[in-house]
């Protein structure tokens, strides 16, 4: 929460964004598959840190999604400020999600309702943000 | 002393001096630090690290006292306001008067949300948003529009009333108890989903945008009031000794300097029109 780990964390968004684009072209494969499982709760076995969801790259309403596992912070369940293990974008734009206990996910601009997973909550973002861009990263 | 009254009950001329400090506020740039505030919280309150605003037990202390400090920033605008709250189990409808224009005024136009009425609306010129998630700088509402919301009901709210557990482990979003069914992670949903029928900001970690968060929160704070007449053999848990979460007699942040226990009686602060 302090600047400085703001700060850093921006810094460190930066550095990885340069391999985004080889990551998403990989998470575009799993993408039928990820299809398959909306609309279903992630079981709450795989709530634990050493599971998160597969990667995702699609259009959605004219905006592009993609989210990935984060290459940092492993997921680690007490690192839990920002992203909890597994980033999301919405046209380029980091998604602040957020993983519950019972492997449901929410995101800042959907804080009080509880999506399947990273996908759904993406797919909701777009729906909310009404073809507004996404604030830097974090508001 | 501190009465706060169902904003159902308010006279015009409390109405006209509640929503005149706000925007005094707001033109302060006060406003928006509680905005801040409450965003840092909800982005770092997690199930499974350090978490003091929400998804644990302190999200009632903690509301309490931050409600607190925005009652005393109104007040030192003006001595003869207090936080009014909503009953959303009684004033149910986009109709409600809470709604009209001399008040919060109402829902959003279908197009972009943005609320077109009443002191908040853009066109006043009052009410930026500054503190948001995403480019848009005008409140937005769209109340009840989420495919079937209704508001809690009464019943829904007695049956957690009911519950005589304040919290349990492992004190997050899946615990079961009063705390986490008032805040909505679980059963019925009665906070949580008051938010999302209100729509716009307020479904967002940038709530406080929307003023209507404070009449929310109040009605909130009220059922933990009305939970500990019902319940006088019932107190806050943890009491101690527990990693990641607020224990009984621990501070909170961002004060450092309040605990739960000093926050359990609200009667040293200020009371209800109707007796809790």
């Amino acid at each position: 929460m302090s600047t400085t780990s703001s700060l850093s964390r921006r810094s460190a968004l930066g550095a990885t964004l340069g391999v985004f684009g080889g990551l998403a072209l990989a998470g575009a494969a799993h993408a039928s598959a990820d299809r398959a499982r909306d609309g279903h709760r992630d079981h709450p076995a795989l709530a634990g840190h050493d599971a998160m969801p597969e990667s995702f790259d699609e259009i959605y309403e004219g905006r592009r999604i993609q989210g990935r596992p984060a290459s940092h912070g492993g997921g680690s369940p007490h690192g839990g400020h920002h992203s909890a293990g597994y980033q999301v974008h919405v046209d380029g734009r980091e998604l602040h999600v957020m993983r519950n206990a019972d492997g449901t996910w929410i995101s800042v601009v959907n804080h009080y309702e509880t999506f399947a997973n990273p996908r759904a909550v993406a797919r909701a973002a777009v729906v909310e943000l009404q073809g507004s861009t996404l604030a830097p990263f974090p508001a | 002393m501190t009465v706060r009254k169902n904003q159902a009950t308010l006279t015009a001329d409390e109405k006209r001096r509640f929503v005149d400090a706000l925007i005094e506020l707001k033109r302060s740039g006060r406003y928006d630090t509680f905005v801040t505030t409450h965003n840092e919280f909800i982005m770092s309150d997690t199930d499974f690290g350090d978490r003091v605003g929400h998804r644990s037990p302190s999200f009632l202390p903690w509301h309490r006292r931050f409600l607190l400090q925005f009652e005393q920033a109104l007040q030192s605008i003006d001595s003869s306001v207090t936080l009014p709250y909503w009953d959303w189990t009684a004033d149910r409808t986009a109709r409600s008067s809470l709604w009209a224009a001399d008040f919060l005024g109402g829902t959003g136009r279908s197009r972009d949300s943005r609320v077109m009425d009443g002191a908040f609306a853009f066109g006043s010129g009052n009410w930026p948003i500054r503190v948001r998630v995403d480019g848009r700088g005008y409140l937005r509402r769209s109340l009840g529009a989420g495919g079937g919301l209704t508001l809690p009901t009464r019943a829904e709210v007695d049956s957690v009333l009911a519950m005589p557990t304040y919290d349990t482990a492992p004190w997050n979003s899946s615990s079961d108890g009063f705390r986490n069914h008032l805040e909505g992670w679980r059963g019925v949903n009665l906070h949580n989903r008051v938010h999302v029928w209100v729509g716009g900001q307020m479904a967002t970690g940038v709530s406080p945008n929307d003023p209507v968060f404070w009449l929310h929160h109040a009605f909130v704070d009220k059922l933990w009031a009305d939970w500990q007449a019902l319940h006088p053999d019932s107190s806050y848990l943890p009491r101690g000794g527990t990693r990641n979460v607020v224990d009984l007699d621990d501070t909170m942040r961002p004060w450092n300097d309040v605990t739960p226990a000093d926050m359990l009686d609200h009667t040293a602060f200020y009371t209800f029109d109707t007796a809790a």
